[in-house]
């Protein structure tokens, strides 16, 4: 058993544009690009070539696709899930070794790798499923919000980012400070109605997720609607408009 | 308890270097992070100008591409029957003495007899000037299978497509459209545009059968029946000129619109436009209704002009125009059920295109001059933008497509202003500013110009004295006359039939034939390893480069492995496809941040031995002695014109650009540069460019050409009118009687839309369901099934089946169907999708791969459940009865038709693999190792 801070100075986190993913993956490979050659144990890729592939990765997208429910179109979803590095961690709180940890300055969740001794209830208590043990390794990985770059003072400013962040190209992940009301994350919050993963769970989850934008919404408009009024029904009709038009040029 | 002690800023690298992407075909920068001399990390350049820092998921997996176990080691001679994989390694003399020693007889004899055709190649300029000074008129790359339709119907039409030659107003379009689109081209902008564009409350209308992709995000989704984007463009057209929506002002200043259609009956200048003695368009200035050359200083063309002549009226071309789209055929009604789009939707689109075109038109403010010498104070915006890539484009109807796209845009006054689509430099450049093909080849000779380019009428046909085709590929004749890329995807079953005439050597590279690059893969294999009566291949040499082990290399006689991106130098010019942007020029390089820990060699370098072996011209000086040490001493030393060379940048003494003497030092200031050059188009040059005289002006500046020359938007082509005129019996150069029909059907000079071919061609009561592919945005081709990483993503392709097939035929997760087209059939494993065109099934493009290749284990999910559905499509559309074989192309540019394809699915037995199963490769690199730790230091 693990005790979780009473309370962080930040709460270090990721906002999620559902409306704007585009499920190209970037997040997922720039994430285990830096992570394997970083913090901790690599993220082994075991039968990497052969028939049966697995490989450990801190950040994956699903694709999803939802049927509204009053008919009309299918609607498809790309769901980067990572850890939302909870307030609540259920796997802090049942790590046997005090190996997971949230911490205390920024709200991070990390595993130490050198206390931890792969039990895996942590994965267990975890009710995302946003944490995979590193079959080779025999330790617990997950999002470290890419604590050794945030901070990294061999990295340009800019660049003190999370992997996933600064690679996304269509700009749907954003970093911030949820303490700080006026954080970019807390403005996009605010202003998009962002919303907790499963909020039932009671694990009050940092990083938040944008809903997608209300689509398919131009299914039928009246011909006769003064935008479309047709200039003529005839050819010659045609002509005529034409010309008087060409006159008020 | 306290945190345990963590170290937030550990060393990042011991050195950055800075190079150019090659996962996919987008070119960005990259920052290659080094440690203890090995690649450690990968991630976009921020000072680039394609990437601006991002990086999508095969830039981000880069290195276990250059780790990959498929990397092929030495150059390999085989050993075994061709399609064994049987191979001995061979020393780079050797290889290259053999090479030497098939090419050399051929150059003094026939040059013709090699067909040296290049894949994914960005060194085009390169690799067809060797082939120029070689010889032989067989040279292209893979354009013809790719998106020929796209590059050319934009040519034609408006001096420049999307993608390499423009792009939308990221910053201020507020309405996007985008039709099928392979999501390489581009990758990484195209998604930083479409996030800009979310984030300002802009609009994406996505048409594509599949929502998949950009279409997810997409907040409107048009699930169209494949093949018909024309007709739902058409339609699209129909309603907004009836609406009168259209922008007179932009379509009388700057299109053919109010150029004058010869209407003489009969005549062979039939349908030409009328000219004045210097062969310049007439039109009739309406201030006085005399006829005028088209850029006359002040004159004002009527749109609605009609000049009466020796008893004859002729019209504007805008007013053929109009009787055209203003036709019931393309009323959204006539188009609705053949779309699968209703006839309410098609008009709110083309309502919201006219809304946003003209009532959220707005103006930068930025005085311009236009060609006619008139000063305009603003430049005026109409925020709509349109891109398409090859899901139109691959269809036989795809070039009319993408013309009636064009169309569109340029009815609406959208292009080249703010918030429309803009051109990237060196374009927009007209048919005139570019090459006609060239296809005169003589013994020991170079050929008499480029083989490629863009033909005006019958006399640029790459046609003998005899009239038949000079190219194997039979490109820029009457079966596809514009054929502007070739047609790779020709060549081996031309070769094989020795129609027009047998070769001697095929040369690929990059280009994976053997398998997904090929329709109809399995008659290609044996193509290539058939025999004749004496037991010889019939096509007797084959030479492959690639740096992979795919499967075309066992198909080859003579391996030359190629080096990974990491490993060469490499040239983004200006001369070939390039990769600037709408407000710069721009071009780059690669060099070896690493070098190879295997006997292979850059192709390029290669060529240039080979080049100086065969004492070609260009390549060796008066005394025989080789030109240039390597590819990197030619991207520097070559020039093309006086002063003009591959890269543009720090010229002369270091500061010229464009134009300028050979810089020494100029690869280490591109590398000091972060491996691109950039120069910024003038704010007054900015928009409105092939009328605006700061731009013509700084383009003659930068060498794009030698004097300014503004044009016309050909919304009337006539090129494929003088094509027809011949088809009707003019002129000396005369098709043959079984073509011309087609031609005058389908090569009409104001886009009609016809039915894609394969549809006419089969029974679709047999074959009533439409079979495509798209690209995955983390897989190139075939390039990520052996990245570790990316494999992880898609290793495998179901068959995707809309709701209502599903239903149908009862299929349940995990179950099975057989696919059979007229051509051929495969089984293979289903998967249910709601978003998506209830008449069309679909897979991911090139995830199957065969057993042995890429260094994978024979039993990889990409070998056993993934599939191609190559094996359904065939090279030849069905037989007609009349002896002929019939290209399953575009026959206006010889575009491959692969999403012409017709199918039927019923649910078939569960099996072990998906079938056809080939037999295995002998793998020539080994496998890749069971277990993957990537770390340089811990």
């Amino acid at each position: 058993m693990t005790l979780l801070p009473e309370t962080t100075e930040k709460k270090l986190g990721l906002v999620i544009d559902l409306d704007t993913c585009v499920g190209c993956h970037a997040c997922v490979t720039a994430c285990k690009g830096w992570n394997t050659e970083n913090y901790g144990a690599p993220l082994s890729d075991t039968d990497a070539y052969g028939g049966d592939p697995v490989g450990t990765f801190l950040n994956r997208i699903h694709s999803y696709e939802v049927e509204p429910k009053g008919g009309g179109c299918s609607q498809t979803v790309h769901f980067p899930k990572s850890c939302l590095h909870c307030e609540d961690a259920p796997c802090v709180t049942v790590c046997p070794t005090g190996a997971s940890y949230k911490r205390t300055e920024d709200g991070i969740v990390l595993v130490n790798e050198d206390a931890c001794i792969g039990c895996g209830l942590c994965a267990w208590a975890c009710p995302y499923g946003a944490r995979e043990m590193d079959p080779t390794a025999g330790v617990m990985k997950k999002c470290t919000l890419c604590v050794d770059r945030i901070y990294n003072d061999n990295l340009p400013e800019e660049d003190r980012v999370p992997a996933c962040v600064r690679t996304c190209p269509a700009g749907a992940r954003h970093f911030g400070d949820f303490a700080d009301p006026d954080s970019n994350v807390s403005k996009l919050v605010a202003e998009r109605g962002g919303i907790d993963l499963m909020p039932e769970q009671g694990t009050k989850p940092v990083n938040k997720y944008l809903p997608p934008r209300p689509k398919d919404q131009l299914q039928d408009m009246d011909v006769l609607t003064p935008l479309l009024e047709p200039v003529a029904e005839e050819p010659k009709g045609f002509l005529a408009w034409l010309d008087k038009r060409l006159e008020a040029l | 308890m306290t945190d345990p002690v963590l170290d937030t800023s550990p060393k990042v690298s011991d050195e950055v270097r800075k190079t150019t992407c090659y996962m996919c075909a987008c070119r960005c920068g990259i920052n290659v992070h080094m440690k203890d001399g090995k690649v450690a990390y990968i991630e976009g350049n921020r000072d680039h100008p394609v990437n601006k820092g991002v990086l999508c998921a095969k830039g981000s997996s880069g290195i276990m591409q250059v780790n990959a176990p498929s990397r092929l080691r030495a150059p390999l001679k085989r050993t075994g029957p061709r399609g064994s994989g049987e191979f001995e390694e061979i020393s780079w003399d050797e290889a290259l003495e053999l090479a030497r020693s098939w090419l050399d007889p051929i150059r003094k004899s026939s040059p013709e007899k090699l067909a040296f055709f290049t894949g994914r190649d960005q060194s085009q300029s390169f690799t067809s000037f060797w082939a120029q000074n070689f010889g032989t008129p067989n040279y292209a790359a893979h354009g013809g299978f790719c998106s020929v339709n796209m590059a050319t119907a934009g040519i034609y039409t408006m001096g420049g497509a999307f993608w390499e030659f423009g792009q939308p107003d990221w910053d201020h379009t507020k309405l996007f459209m985008i039709f099928g689109v392979a999501e390489d081209h581009d990758s990484n902008p195209i998604k930083m545009g479409l996030g800009k564009l979310k984030a300002r409350g802009g609009k994406v209308i996505g048409v594509n059968p599949i929502r998949s992709g950009y279409n997810a995000i997409a907040d409107e989704w048009v699930g169209i029946t494949p093949g018909t984007d024309g007709l739902f463009i058409s339609a699209l057209i129909h309603v907004l000129l009836k609406a009168g929506r259209i922008d007179l002002s932009y379509l009388s200043q700057f299109t053919n619109a109010p150029c004058l259609l010869n209407a003489t009956s009969g005549s062979p200048e039939e349908g030409l436009l009328l000219r004045d003695g210097d062969g310049k368009p007439l039109v009739v200035d309406r201030a006085n209704g005399t006829l005028q050359p088209f850029d006359k200083q002040g004159v004002n063309p009527d749109l609605a002009a009609s000049v009466d002549m020796d008893g004859v009226t002729h019209k504007t071309v805008f007013q053929h125009l109009a009787d055209r789209f203003l036709s019931n055929e393309y009323s959204p009604e006539a188009v609705s059920e053949r779309c699968g789009v209703s006839a309410g939707r098609i008009k709110a689109i083309a309502g919201e295109l006219a809304r946003v075109a003209f009532e959220e038109a707005f103006e930068l403010d930025q005085p311009w001059t236009d060609f006619r010498g008139n000063k305009h104070e603003k430049m005026l915006g109409r925020p709509v933008s349109f891109h398409a890539m090859r899901g139109i484009s691959a269809h036989s109807n795809g070039f009319q497509t993408c013309r009636t796209l064009h169309i569109l845009q340029i009815l609406l006054g959208t292009v080249e202003v703010p918030g429309g689509f803009r051109f990237k430099p060196p374009y927009p450049k007209p048919v005139e500013a570019h090459p006609t093909p060239h296809c005169h080849s003589k013994p020991d000779c170079p050929l008499d110009g480029p083989h490629l380019g863009f033909v005006r009428g019958p006399d640029d046909l790459a046609l003998k004295e005899d009239g038949t085709p000079a190219r194997i590929d039979k490109a820029f004749t009457w079966e596809n006359p514009l054929s502007a890329h070739g047609l790779m995807h020709m060549v081996i079953s031309n070769a094989h039939a020795g129609d027009p005439y047998k070769i001697d050597t095929l040369f690929f590279y990059m280009a994976n034939m053997a398998w997904n690059s090929s329709m109809n893969t399995r008659g290609v294999m044996d193509m290539l390893t058939d025999k004749d009566e004496n037991g010889d291949y019939v096509i007797p040499r084959i030479i492959y480069s690639d740096a992979y082990s795919s499967e075309m290399v066992a198909y080859a006689d003579l391996i030359l492995p190629d080096a990974t991106y990491l490993e060469r130098h490499d040239c983004i010019s200006l001369l070939d496809r390039p990769i600037c942007e709408a407000d710069a020029a721009a071009d780059a390089i690669r060099w070896p941040v690493i070098e190879p820990d295997r006997d292979v060699r850059g192709f390029q370098s290669v060529l240039i031995d080979l080049g100086a072996r065969l004492k070609l011209p260009g390549f060796v000086d008066e005394n025989g002695e080789a030109l240039y040490a390597d590819y990197a001493d030619y991207m520097v030393n070559h020039q093309r014109r006086p002063g003009i060379g591959p890269l543009a940048g720090f010229r002369g003494n270091g500061t010229e650009t464009g134009r300028g003497g050979v810089n020494p030092n100029q690869l280490e200031r591109y590398i000091e540069n972060g491996s691109f050059f950039v120069e910024h188009v003038p704010a007054e040059a900015s928009y409105y460019k092939p009328w605006n005289t700061a731009y013509q002006d700084w383009a003659v500046k930068l060498g794009f050409y030698d004097k300014p020359q503004p044009y016309l938007f050909q919304l009337y082509a006539e090129p494929l009118r003088r094509m027809q005129l011949a088809a009707e019996g003019h002129g000396d150069r005369q098709p043959p009687d079984h073509l011309r029909q087609q031609i005058i059907d389908h090569l009409d000079p104001i886009p009609a839309w016809y039915a894609p071919l394969e549809e006419a061609s089969v029974d679709t009561d047999s074959y009533p369901i439409h079979a495509l592919t798209q690209r995955p945005m983390a897989m190139y081709h075939s390039w990520g099934s052996q990245n570790a990483w990316l494999r992880q993503i898609h290793g495998h392709n179901p068959l995707y089946v809309p709701t209502k097939l599903w239903k149908e035929h009862g299929f349940k997760d995990g179950d099975w169907a057989k696919v059979t087209s007229v051509h051929g059939e495969i089984t293979v494993p289903v998967a249910h999708m709601a978003g998506l065109n209830e008449n069309t099934v679909w897979t991911w493009n090139a995830i199957g791969k065969r057993k042995g290749a890429w260094a994978l284990d024979e039993d990889a999910p990409e070998a056993t459940r993934g599939f191609l559905l190559n094996h359904l499509i065939h090279e030849l559309l069905p037989p007609k009865g009349d002896g002929l074989r019939w290209s399953n192309s575009d026959p206006v540019t010889g575009q491959a038709a692969w999403f012409d394809l017709r199918v039927r699915i019923e649910k078939a037995a569960p099996v072990e693999e998906s079938l056809p199963v080939f037999g295995a490769l002998k793998s020539p690199v080994g496998k890749g190792p069971a277990i993957v730790r990537q770390k340089v230091t811990s």
